[in-house]
């Protein structure tokens, strides 16, 4: 455990803690008495594995890239928020947007994560143990979110190409999700993220949700341009193409 | 003369307001549209300055020093941004602006020594290559946000609202979704894109300040913290901005332009630059970084020195353009008026900054249309114009007795009607009333 450095946030700030990890390009560290902190281990960008002892605050993580960050205990608001590659581990819960718009990497959550989990994620793969709260993947991008517990209300509000898979119930889809047919393809998915999650489960006992893609485009009539049926009114519905009393939403 | 009572149009209901209800009868859709508040609006035209006279000493026009500059971040920050004229580039993201577009904004800001933002996209490369001081914007839909260019950046915006849409979220449509953009945005081509109007990660002050800490640890405290709101509740957002730590607020007022927004969104939503200026400095007066720590930048509708003198004179450190900037790089311009009018339209009225078919090149997508517009000259165009403002400006400080820009005060004030005058807080002409100063600390 000797090239194991230590941080003691009892004796030492989230900023030195924070520089020094900007400062390196590796090694291993040790955050203890983390005492529900913010922004700890935020920025990293170094092939370094942090391991914090104790529950943190807001944004653990934040914009996380390459190296590993583990905490053992539970986090607040925005866990790993914007992570863009390597891995995020907490054997606790997360609170509100945990993941939230991730673009790469992998977030794990042994525990519990709380409403707006995986919101606008862009990219990133999260695996929760339990449940997730209202509002999860709420406009989510891209990526995958797999839940092995239950969902609560509103999974998947206004998605767009993430996929969400969840072993247990859903007590209501969002706006524009839908429940999708599982092919051999998304089983491929679900066996690996779970495999690297190192969560147990069994691939064929998940349901895969996700975008309907009904709010893709505005719908817009245009009952001139079918009236004109080739006539003088024509005009209009060639201004509906991108002119400008059509909003160019056609 | 009975003919005349049958040509006869209604006040209530013009000719633009019969256009709209017949649009929406054929089409089932609000308008979505660019630019800002067209209607009439209390601005600052209804301030006039009072130039000095006996009790006070003018300075020389031509001659005599007046500073520009303004800092922001000093103390906080490690490297505070550091501007020679306080006419700042809006945010304007690439996508809903042409990639030439960017490149000319960089230019004349370059040029004067003043900054560009980014907007609703993320930062490209092009652009941090061609702007010297870049305010990376930090917006609810995140696109294209990375540590990467968080570090590269100059300051960081969090973008609370904007004044064409306060509490609406960003939209671009599908026409000007191409590959690169739909790529940097991590959406499928194509789409009406509709941007999240929430923050994904933090709801109030409380919050915010604990997001701003954590953009500062993660950029190690290097570079100043803006916030951007739309000009709905001034007073209170400004106060707030400060207690989450900001070096900046932008206030910007309902007339501030847009990429696209529903039209009811832009005529309706928020209040005017000039009612918002005075309320964000009072926050800032109250709370003792007035003209100090906290510097305020008023955005919405800047189109002259008189405007930056008169926002500077309410209280302002800064002003931003947004609108004006694209005008002086080729917006509307009379050269492809017969363009215009082919789209319906004509120079001097073209809002369609949403459509992707800009015959000036700058709010497209369209390779063969934003080849139009040659980034030097357009940005050399832009220096020219911000040089005016500034010369501007500092005709009207210097007038006051100024050595300063931001020695400019309410004092130097009068409004010409009495909404103006309640609204700005200063005396109507000719008089030493203030409507509502009863009300005030
Ligand atoms: C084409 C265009 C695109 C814009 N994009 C953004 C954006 O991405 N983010 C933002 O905060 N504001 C955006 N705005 C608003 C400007 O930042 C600024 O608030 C406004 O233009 C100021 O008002 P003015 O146009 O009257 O100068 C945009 C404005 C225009 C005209």
């Amino acid at each position: 455990m000797s090239d194991v450095t230590t941080f003691d946030l009892a004796e030492q700030s989230v900023r030195e803690l924070n520089q020094h990890l900007h400062d390196v390009e590796g090694g291993s560290f040790r955050v203890t008495n983390p005492r529900g902190a913010h922004a700890v281990a935020a920025g990293i960008d170094a092939d370094v594995a942090v391991e914090i002892d104790g529950s943190v605050g807001y944004y653990c993580a934040g914009m996380h890239q390459r190296g590993t960050v583990r905490i053992d205990g539970n986090a607040s608001t925005g866990l790993a928020e914007n992570m863009m590659s390597g891995t995020v581990r907490i054997t606790g819960s997360a609170t509100m947007s945990a993941g939230a718009t991730g673009h790469g990497g992998l977030l794990v959550v042994e525990g519990n994560a709380g409403a707006r989990c995986g919101i606008s994620m862009k990219g990133i793969d999260i695996v929760v143990g339990g449940d997730v709260g209202h509002m999860s993947a709420f406009m989510a991008q891209a990526g995958t979110l797999v839940v092995l517990g239950d969902a609560a209300d509103d999974l998947g509000d206004s998605i767009y190409e993430a996929e969400i898979y969840v072993r247990g119930s859903v007590a209501s889809l969002g706006t524009d999700c839908v429940e999708k047919p599982v092919e051999a393809e998304h089983l491929a998915v679900l066996t690996d993220l779970l495999e690297r999650s190192g969560l147990d489960a069994d691939p064929a006992d998940f349901r895969r949700y996700g975008s309907a893609r009904e709010l893709y485009n505005f719908h817009v009539d245009d009952i001139d341009a079918e009236l004109a049926d080739g006539g003088p009114d024509e005009v209009d519905a060639e201004l509906a193409d991108g002119g400008p009393d059509e909003n160019g939403a056609a | 003369m009975s003919d005349q009572w049958h040509l006869r149009e209604s006040y209530t209901y013009d000719r633009n307001v019969i256009a709209e209800i017949q649009r929406a009868a054929n089409t089932g859709i609000y308008r979505i549209r660019g630019w800002g508040a067209k209607r009439e609006l209390p601005t600052l035209d209804d301030l006039v300055v009072l130039g000095a006279s006996m009790s006070r000493y003018p300075l020389e026009g031509y001659r005599e020093a007046c500073g520009t500059d303004v800092v922001i971040g000093e103390g906080r920050a490690a490297k505070p941004v550091r501007l020679d004229i306080p006419v700042t580039i809006a945010g304007m993201s690439f996508g809903s602006l042409s990639a030439q577009a960017k490149e000319a904004l960089g230019r004349g800001a370059n040029a004067m020594g003043t900054s560009t933002t980014t907007g609703d996209g993320g930062m490209t490369p092009e652009e941090r290559g061609h702007s010297k001081t870049l305010v990376y914007q930090y917006l609810p839909s995140r696109y294209g946000m990375n540590p990467d260019d968080l570090r590269k950046a100059d300051a960081i915006e969090v973008v609370v609202g904007q004044g064409a849409k306060p509490g609406g979220g960003g939209m671009l449509l599908g026409q000007k979704i191409n590959e690169r953009v739909a790529q940097m945005r991590t959406l499928p081509e194509g789409i009406d894109q509709r941007s999240a109007c929430r923050h994904p990660d933090w709801t109030g002050p409380d919050d915010l300040e604990i997001k701003i800490t954590e953009l500062r640890e993660i950029t190690d405290w290097q570079v100043p913290i803006y916030v951007k709101v739309g000009a709905a509740r001034p007073y209170y957002d400004t106060a707030l901005s400060v207690k989450a730590g900001a070096d900046a607020v932008v206030v910007d007022g309902m007339q501030g332009g847009t990429a696209a927004t529903q039209d009811v969104f832009i005529e309706h939503v928020g209040i005017p630059t000039i009612a918002a200026i005075p309320e964000a400095t009072r926050a800032l007066r109250e709370l003792g970084v007035h003209r100090g720590e906290v510097k305020l930048i008023a955005a919405g509708g800047m189109r002259s020195g008189a405007d930056v003198a008169k926002a500077m004179a309410l209280g302002a450190d800064a002003v931003s353009i947004g609108t004006a900037a694209l005008i002086a790089i080729g917006d509307n311009d009379p050269r492809h008026d017969e363009e215009y009018r082919a789209l319906g339209s004509a120079a001097g009225a073209w809002d369609d900054f949403q459509a992707g078919n800009d015959p000036a090149g700058i709010t497209t997508q369209r390779p063969e249309l934003a080849s139009r517009l040659d980034p030097e000259i357009a940005g050399r165009r832009l220096a020219n114009y911000l040089q005016v403002l500034t010369l501007e400006a500092q005709t009207i400080a210097r007038a006051c007795g100024k050595s300063h820009l931001h020695n400019l005060e309410p004092e130097d004030l009068a409004a010409l009607t009495v909404p103006a005058a309640a609204m700005a807080k200063v005396p109507l002409a000719g008089t030493d009333w203030v409507p509502g100063r009863e009300h005030l600390a």
